[in-house]
């Protein structure tokens, strides 16, 4: 952001010059010296496309629209007026002296839209990022929180707006930091040809890493001590351009202290835990979820059952793809469901509303019809102790659930099944497939390949299902730079696999008549819909 | 039937595709008195589809049978007519979750193409999001905007013929996201930032050529944007077999009686269950450069302040 703090960077040597550009996407040819450029690399770095310093003049070669090259030339003009000396006593120049423009203004000025939706609160869940790091907070006053070796506090997010960039400053405290890029502040810096020169000496550096502690004392911040560090090294000018830039990158993200906050979302997410904690997802990568959102054809308004041991990151992203419409039926082994990954997305409380859970361990009750989940008095003969009947309410909570969840999977009419856990895949999708309605697609992560080749036959033995397919995802990244554009050295090995299909009726349109065995007792249903009504 | 929304029974005026067999496809419009032609014989539409559960299987006249399924945009990608290069499913994967696409994200798109994606993005942002897509070739806008009208989601989305090169998306500050596939996406770029909401979104562009994303990123960090990350996405097919490997007979272990001893060698030999890759894959589509446009700060700021000084002169 651009502060009045330093009128220097506002001064330049003409303003009786026009621009000379006169369509959109066209750059821009300005000649207003140096100041210039360096105002234009403050607010705008991303604009300039070249500078170049002659002996008459300084040349910057900008694109943008005319609009906002002229705004910001007419402003330039008045506050150069301002601070030459003409208007020193004028209205006009105390007001602009008195307008520390800042952030605050800025958001004045931004907030047609409804701001207040983009801004941090306290108790959301957020994302904080450097690089490529990701970590999933809540934010919580007065709370240190650890991020990459560094502790801070987040209270200072509270109020600012999502994407915005802090800079840990001396006591943990986040500082809103301003756009500046310290590439473009050696952008000028002199380059050498090549390497030939340059001794790897471990001499190069003349700043010592207790140098390097002191400046971080003196509240020096993450820039700044990289511009240090360029000045003080001693092959930062003879290293080629290329280099140079490796250079910056490298000691930027060393020394840098800043964290973006984010918003949380599932691509955020998912690359979050793959990155950090592949274990607790079962290895599942980013891209290979993906397949499974969009190949279980998961979207608003539909019924899917979800069996996940993957820390709730594959049940949050189907509820993000739901968009709080429809219904989500958790089908999870053991005492409860694991969810603290859906938490990290942060949804609004309706979304509750759409989740449903249901055991595993009353699968077989359930499709044998005789699972009941009628309300029962066990503790009727105990004595009413507030306890006892705290423990009676959760009992008939839960009870509840169980009713709702069976009068969801009952009708065998769901519209997808995802899963994904470190169970054997073949038991899990052949007993939770029964619930799909006909010409439904199922999608089966497994990290591993056999145990999907036996749900592959299995399937084909038994019917009930086509355009099977096991499948593996690959991803490659890229480095895309001038003239340095190749793959990027490193890649996954892999992503775990897929075996998906769509389900399809397994009686032949001869025997439609003939009543089928595997009918649940139409009684039982009755009475569990009856129950929830 | 719909193609963002679940029907039970096959009606008259649906799609649904009829599944012959192991990869082997047609997606038929269901009509009254109609008939379709297939490899295993006629299937009536009134008798043997309209009324039916979707999934079920149908008998041909020459005894045959398929299986009729409900449309999705994956199936349609498979089945659809091509007017251009499409999408597929594993791109439109990657594209979906990497543009942070959800029920009520606004998105842009150009070209429209064959409509593969479209169909993809109208799934996931129903029932409350938008997709504005824009391709200048005349006949392409207008058969995608009739299919999107016959596949129930012509409520969500908004064809524009015109160059987005030049003309832009036709929409200022809606868009959550951006997607081009169209041959020179620099020039668009400037268009999609315009398109793209004041608070920042998510862009997506897909070039076959790594010139054309060298390019884009030019552009892309030219106008700002952050996150710059191009990927390139294959997805490997493991066909399951049932192979017998014979194993080697190395003979007894007492010599042979002569070195002419017609013993006849054991044919033992195991079957095991594996996976082969396919003889030939897709090796390349193309590459995916996705970019995260930054809130913006300056241009309001300076435009708040520049009006603020006109009414001080
Ligand atoms: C490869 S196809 C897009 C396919 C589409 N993504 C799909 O999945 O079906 C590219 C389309 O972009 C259109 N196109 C190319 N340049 C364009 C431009 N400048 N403005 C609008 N449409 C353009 C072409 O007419 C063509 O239909």
């Amino acid at each position: 952001m651009f502060e009045f703090d330093h009128p220097t960077v506002l001064f330049y040597n003409s303003l009786s010059r026009r621009l000379d550009a006169t369509t959109w996407n066209e750059p821009i040819r300005v000649d207003y010296g140096e100041r210039l450029i360096h105002l234009l690399s403050t607010i705008c770095p991303e604009r300039i496309l070249n500078a170049k310093e002659t002996q008459a003049s300084t040349w910057v070669y900008v694109v943008g629209d005319i609009s906002y090259f002229s705004i910001l030339l007419f402003l330039l003009g008045i506050l150069n007026e301002c601070y030459s000396g003409s208007y020193k006593s004028s209205l006009l120049f105390s007001w602009l002296s008195s307008q520390k423009i800042r952030r605050e203004t800025v958001l004045m000025a931004d907030n047609e839209d409804d701001d207040s939706q983009q801004r941090v609160n306290e108790g959301d869940y957020v994302v904080l990022k450097r690089g490529d790091i990701y970590k999933a907070v809540q934010i919580q006053k007065k709370k240190k929180t650890v991020f990459e070796k560094q502790w801070f506090f987040l209270d200072n997010a509270v109020g600012e707006l999502y994407g915005t960039t802090f800079e840990v400053v001396s006591g943990g405290t986040l500082q809103p930091r301003k756009p500046k890029h310290v590439e473009h502040a050696a952008d000028a810096k002199e380059a050498g040809t090549d390497n030939r020169h340059i001794l790897d000496d471990g001499k190069s550096q003349k700043l010592t890493r207790d140098d390097i502690e002191t400046l971080k004392e003196q509240g020096l911040k993450g820039q700044e001590i990289v511009q240090q560090l360029i000045e003080n090294s001693t092959t930062f000018r003879d290293k080629t351009e290329f280099a140079q830039e490796k250079y910056i990158k490298k000691k930027k993200k060393k020394y840098e202290n800043s964290v973006m906050v984010l918003r949380p979302s599932c691509r955020i997410l998912a690359m979050m835990y793959h990155g950090r904690e592949p274990g607790k997802i079962c290895h599942l990568r980013y891209d290979t979820l993906a397949q499974m959102l969009t190949l279980g054809n998961i979207h608003a308004g539909s019924k899917v059952l979800v069996f996940e041991t993957c820390a709730g990151l594959v049940l949050g992203a189907v509820m993000e793809r739901m968009g709080g419409y429809g219904s989500v039926v958790q089908m999870y082994p053991g005492g409860g469901p694991v969810r603290a990954g859906v938490e990290s997305f942060g949804f609004p409380p309706h979304f509750n509303e759409t989740l449903h859970e249901f055991p595993i361990q009353h699968v077989n009750a359930l499709l044998a019809g005789t699972l009941d989940t009628d309300a029962k008095d066990i503790d009727a003969g105990r004595s009413p102790t507030s306890e006892g009947q705290e423990k009676k309410v959760r009992m008939e909570e839960k009870r509840k659930k169980l009713a709702a969840a069976a009068v969801l999977l009952q009708g065998r009419n769901a519209d997808g099944l995802v899963i994904a856990s470190r169970f054997h895949p073949c038991p899990v999708l052949l007993g939770l497939i029964k619930f799909l309605a006909p010409s439904r697609p199922f999608v089966v992560y497994s990290q591993y390949k056999e145990p999907l080749i036996e749900c592959y036959t299995k399937l084909r033995e038994q019917g009930g299902a086509v355009s099977l397919r096991l499948t593996d995802s690959w991803i490659r990244h890229y480095q895309v730079l001038p003239n340095r554009t190749h793959p990027v050295l490193l890649m996954s090995g892999g992503g775990g696999y897929l075996l998906s299909g769509t389900t399809v009726t397994t009686d032949t349109p001869k025997v439609n008549t003939e009543p089928t065995s595997v009918e649940e007792p139409a009684a039982k249903r009755v009475k569990l819909e009856e129950e929830t009504e | 039937m719909s193609f963002v929304e679940y029907s039970e029974f096959i009606q008259e005026g649906d799609v649904a595709i009829i599944f012959l067999g192991h990869d082997s496809m047609m997606p038929i419009k269901v009509q009254q008195g109609a008939q379709t032609q297939t490899r295993y014989g006629v299937i009536r539409h009134s008798k043997d589809l309209i009324g039916q559960r979707f999934g079920t299987k149908v008998t041909c006249s020459k005894g045959g049978w398929v299986y009729v399924l409900h449309p999705t945009p994956e199936l349609w990608t498979l089945n659809l007519p091509h007017r251009t290069q499409i999408l597929y499913t594993t791109d439109i994967a990657n594209i979906t979750m990497m543009l942070e696409l959800k029920p009520g994200s606004v998105v842009c798109e150009s070209g429209t193409g064959s409509g593969s994606l479209s169909h993809a993005i109208l799934r996931t942002i129903a029932p409350t999001g938008h997709l504005h897509t824009v391709e200048f070739h005349q006949q392409r806008a207008e058969k995608a905007a009739e299919e999107f009208r016959e596949h129930r989601v012509g409520h969500l989305v908004t064809v524009r013929n015109q160059d987005v090169c030049k003309e832009g998306f036709g929409v200022t500050g809606v868009a959550d996201a951006v997607f081009l596939d169209i041959p020179s996406p620099w020039e668009a770029i400037q268009h999609a930032k315009s398109a793209m909401k004041k608070q920042g979104g998510r862009v997506c562009s897909f070039s076959p050529c790594i010139e054309q994303v060298q390019k884009t990123c030019e552009a892309l960090a030219g106008q700002g944007f952050e996150e710059i990350s191009t990927v390139e996405v294959l997805l490997r097919v493991h066909e399951v077999r049932s192979i017998t490997l014979p194993l080697p007979d190395f003979g007894p272990d007492k010599p042979l009686e002569t070195p002419t001893d017609t013993r006849i060698p054991s044919n033992a030999s195991v079957l095991c269950k594996t996976t082969t890759p396919p003889r030939e894959m897709a090796g390349h589509t193309g590459y995916l450069t996705f970019a995260t446009k930054p809130r913006i700060h300056c241009l309001f700021y300076l435009q708040f302040v520049y009006f603020g000084l006109i009414m001080w002169i």
